[in-house]
């Protein structure tokens, strides 16, 4: 039935309790799987959008992106991959700063352009923003100098253009 | 404005809803809303004994009457008790309104006296539900409950009502519309689509009709019959599609899937067109998907999208109202020519489909004992098929679904999807109150009858004169069969010989029983059970080892069958 792709799921829901529970429910029970999900008022505070990175071949897909649409409280789904798209994640990091590996953390967060936003004798806490790749690159780099803690936002999506 | 109360504003709702029948029981919770009902004149309360009971026998009365059906129940138990009836009405589309007492507002999450989670727990089984935490929110909320589960696929919505949004009081206005901006059902099909189908419908040689309970909820049997006369197509329908299509037709294949007819079963196999209509393609119809209608191009027409594609891959997809869109292919087939040329080659087809039925008719060997096959005949004869029947689960529905030939949409109530033993009694109870005058039948088993037995006193309490006709084998039928067939007659736990004397249970109750033990009084005893204006608890003693056939293994394609 295809290939398994990650898509990029964003929808805009009621901005009322339960409603997460409802679109979580929904994927359990029916044993689609959420990669990451991201959720938010918008514009209009009685709407919330959420993004959801999810995996599946088409028919799969098609299934979630129509129960997603039968849910009552869902007001509108678009399924942004397959157009053009930006997403981008936040992380935070909590990295080990010795004497010794200071200055190549700064200069790693310099390259990638994130922030330092906590100083501790012994840890730096990180903030980074970027599309998967960069987020991947520089986890991978800090690595070997000590990452105590990495927490992520999950990815928030738009489509570009009008 | 008039100030109302939470429970005033209820019972306002349920009058400007049309609600002329509530099943219920009161509990701590609901008894602001119940002190209401003491003068709501307008409203037949039928007091159910078990609140499971209740959900049934508003699910009853919505598939007879194609009209809401309500109950009111207490929280924490109350509300529990009422799940398997929720999700039986979830999976067969059946529009019920629950309302469930909650602890106050202020003690909801601290564990307090008889709170459940009630909104969480059918959060997955219900189309959609509602916790009122504003009195101001009510009358809306009811408005709403009523609109969702009455429109597009109906389902059940549940209402949680806690204790002091019953008693607090707002200004009163009733809404006249709904918006809800995320729940826009389709019901026109899109014009293209049905052209389409049409062109398939028209070069199609050995087409079939496979038609299901989307008919009866959208009232298209007029219809359907039109488009299967217009070109001679047959029609086989789902278990939840029997009476949407006159099992006494011509082209009437009766039911497929692992208990339907031979050639019911054959046509779909052999068929190059399969026009699903309001069916879901379940795995109990179907058998083993990837052979199931294997030479055929498929069209579905569903309200539900999340229906299409879910289980087999279609040709052509049409989402809208079953009516809607029949109305639509008929209106267009109209202007076609050459249709009576389509009418004659399908006659072909037909002739086909008319040899498997001679070879393999629907059949059971008659003997000294009862059979269960001819007690449902002569249910079948003595009704004149004019009788609403419910079923439970097991043999007895399979057997009810053979040998009742349901001619009349809303004549057949069954759990179909969730398969809920227990179910068919108070159903039964629901239909009467809907229909005080007609015969209900519920054809029911010894295994099944004993899950909501406690309903004969609602029936008796409320002069609501339901049959009922136990097949009684003293066994759990339908489990014993598989055992018989894939564990080697191990009967596991399936025998209940150890059983009540229904005929003197029934008497406890206040009710008529009636046995027949050899097949010359199965007539005398029905007969009897017709003429009273009683309840009536019938115990047939069948014969034991009786199977329900053909039969499709689970996991075979539907054309491998084992037969009688």
């Amino acid at each position: 039935m295809g290939e398994i792709l990650r898509h990029t799921i964003s929808i805009l829901v009621e901005n009322k309790f339960g409603v997460l529970a409802r679109v979580a429910g929904l994927f359990s029970a029916r044993g689609f799987n959420i990669e990451s999900l991201a959720v938010a008022e918008t514009m209009d505070p009685t709407v919330s959008r959420m993004t959801i990175i999810t995996l599946g071949n088409q028919q799969i897909i098609e299934q979630i992106t129509k129960q997603l649409n039968k849910l009552v409280d869902v007001i509108k789904v678009s399924n942004l991959s397959g157009e053009n798209f930006i997403d981008r994640e936040m992380v935070l990091v909590k990295v080990a700063a010795q004497e010794s590996t200071r200055a190549e953390v700064l200069r790693i967060v310099d390259i990638f352009r994130g922030k330092v936003v906590d100083v501790s004798p012994g840890s730096y806490v990180i903030e980074v923003t970027g599309d998967e790749e960069k987020i991947e690159a520089i986890l991978g780099l800090l690595q070997p100098l000590g990452i105590r803690e990495v927490v992520r936002t999950g990815k928030v999506a738009m489509a570009r253009g009008q | 404005m008039m100030k109302k109360n939470g429970a005033q504003i209820l019972v306002e709702g349920l009058k400007r809803e049309g609600v002329k029948v509530i099943f219920g029981f009161p509990g701590g919770a609901v008894l602001n809303i119940y002190d209401e009902l003491f003068d709501a004149t307008f409203l037949r309360h039928i007091l159910v004994r078990h609140e499971q009971g209740a959900v049934h026998a508003a699910d009853g009365y919505a598939r007879a009457s194609g009209k809401p059906g309500v109950c009111l129940v207490t929280s924490g138990p109350g509300a529990t008790n009422t799940v398997t009836g929720v999700a039986t009405a979830y999976m067969d589309s059946i529009p019920i309104v629950v309302f469930t007492g909650q602890v106050p507002t202020a003690l909801v999450g601290n564990d307090a006296f008889q709170e459940a989670d009630i909104v969480g727990i059918t959060r997955p089984c219900t189309k959609y539900n509602f916790l009122v935490k504003d009195i101001k929110d009510l009358a809306r909320t009811i408005k709403e409950a009523f609109y969702i589960a009455t429109t597009g696929r109906p389902g059940p919505v549940l209402i949680d009502l806690p204790k002091d949004i019953t008693s607090n009081t707002t200004d009163f206005s009733y809404p006249n519309k709904v918006a809800i901006r995320g729940y826009n059902p389709v019901y026109e099909g899109h014009p293209g689509q049905i052209k389409k189908a049409l062109q398939l419908i028209l070069d199609s040689t050995r087409p079939v009709i496979y038609s299901g309970g989307g008919i009866i909820s959208s009232s298209a049997f007029r219809e359907l019959k039109a488009l299967a006369e217009k070109l001679n197509i047959p029609v086989t329908t789902t278990l939840m599609g029997l009476g949407g299509f006159p099992s006494n037709h011509r082209l009437s294949l009766g039911m497929l899937g692992m208990h339907g007819t031979y050639w019911a079963n054959m046509a779909v196999t052999e068929c190059d067109l399969l026009i699903a209509i309001g069916a879901r393609f379940d795995d109990r119809v179907t058998g083993k998907v990837d052979e199931f209608a294997p030479r055929a191009r498929t069209i579905h027409i569903d309200i539900d999208p999340t229906s299409i594609s879910k289980n087999v891959r279609v040709d052509i997809p049409i989402v809208g109202d079953a009516k809607s869109i029949l109305k639509g292919l008929i209106t267009y087939l109209g202007k076609q020519k050459g249709l009576e040329k389509i009418k004659v080659s399908n006659k072909k087809w037909l002739s086909q489909i008319e040899k498997w039925k001679r070879t393999h008719p629907l059949n059971y060997k008659k003997g000294k004992e009862i059979k269960p096959q001819y007690v449902v005949e002569k249910l079948y004869e003595l009704t004149k098929g004019e009788a609403i029947i419910s079923t439970e689960v097991g043999q007895n529905q399979m057997w009810a679904s053979q040998f009742y030939r349901f001619d009349k949409p809303r004549t057949f109530l069954s759990s179909g999807g969730l398969g809920t033993m227990g179910y068919g009694f108070p159903a039964a109870i629901g239909a009467q109150a809907a229909f005080p005058k007609k015969t209900v039948i519920d054809i029911a088993g010894d295994g099944s009858i004993q899950m909501n037995i406690q309903e004969l006193t609602t029936a008796v309490q409320h002069n609501l004169p339901v049959k009922i006709a136990i097949l009684n084998n003293r066994y759990l039928g339908m489990v014993r069969q598989w055992q018989e067939l894939f564990y080697r007659k191990r009967y596991s736990h399936s025998n209940i010989e150890m059983a009540p004397d229904f005929v003197k249970l029934a008497e406890a109750y206040g009710a008529l029983g009636l046995r027949a033990e050899r097949p010359e009084e199965v007539v005398p005893i029905i007969r009897e059970a017709l003429r009273s204006n009683k309840p009536v608890l019938m115990d047939f003693i069948v014969s034991r080892e009786e199977g329900v056939y053909p039969m499709v293994p689970a996991g075979a394609p539907i054309d491998k069958m084992l037969l009688v």
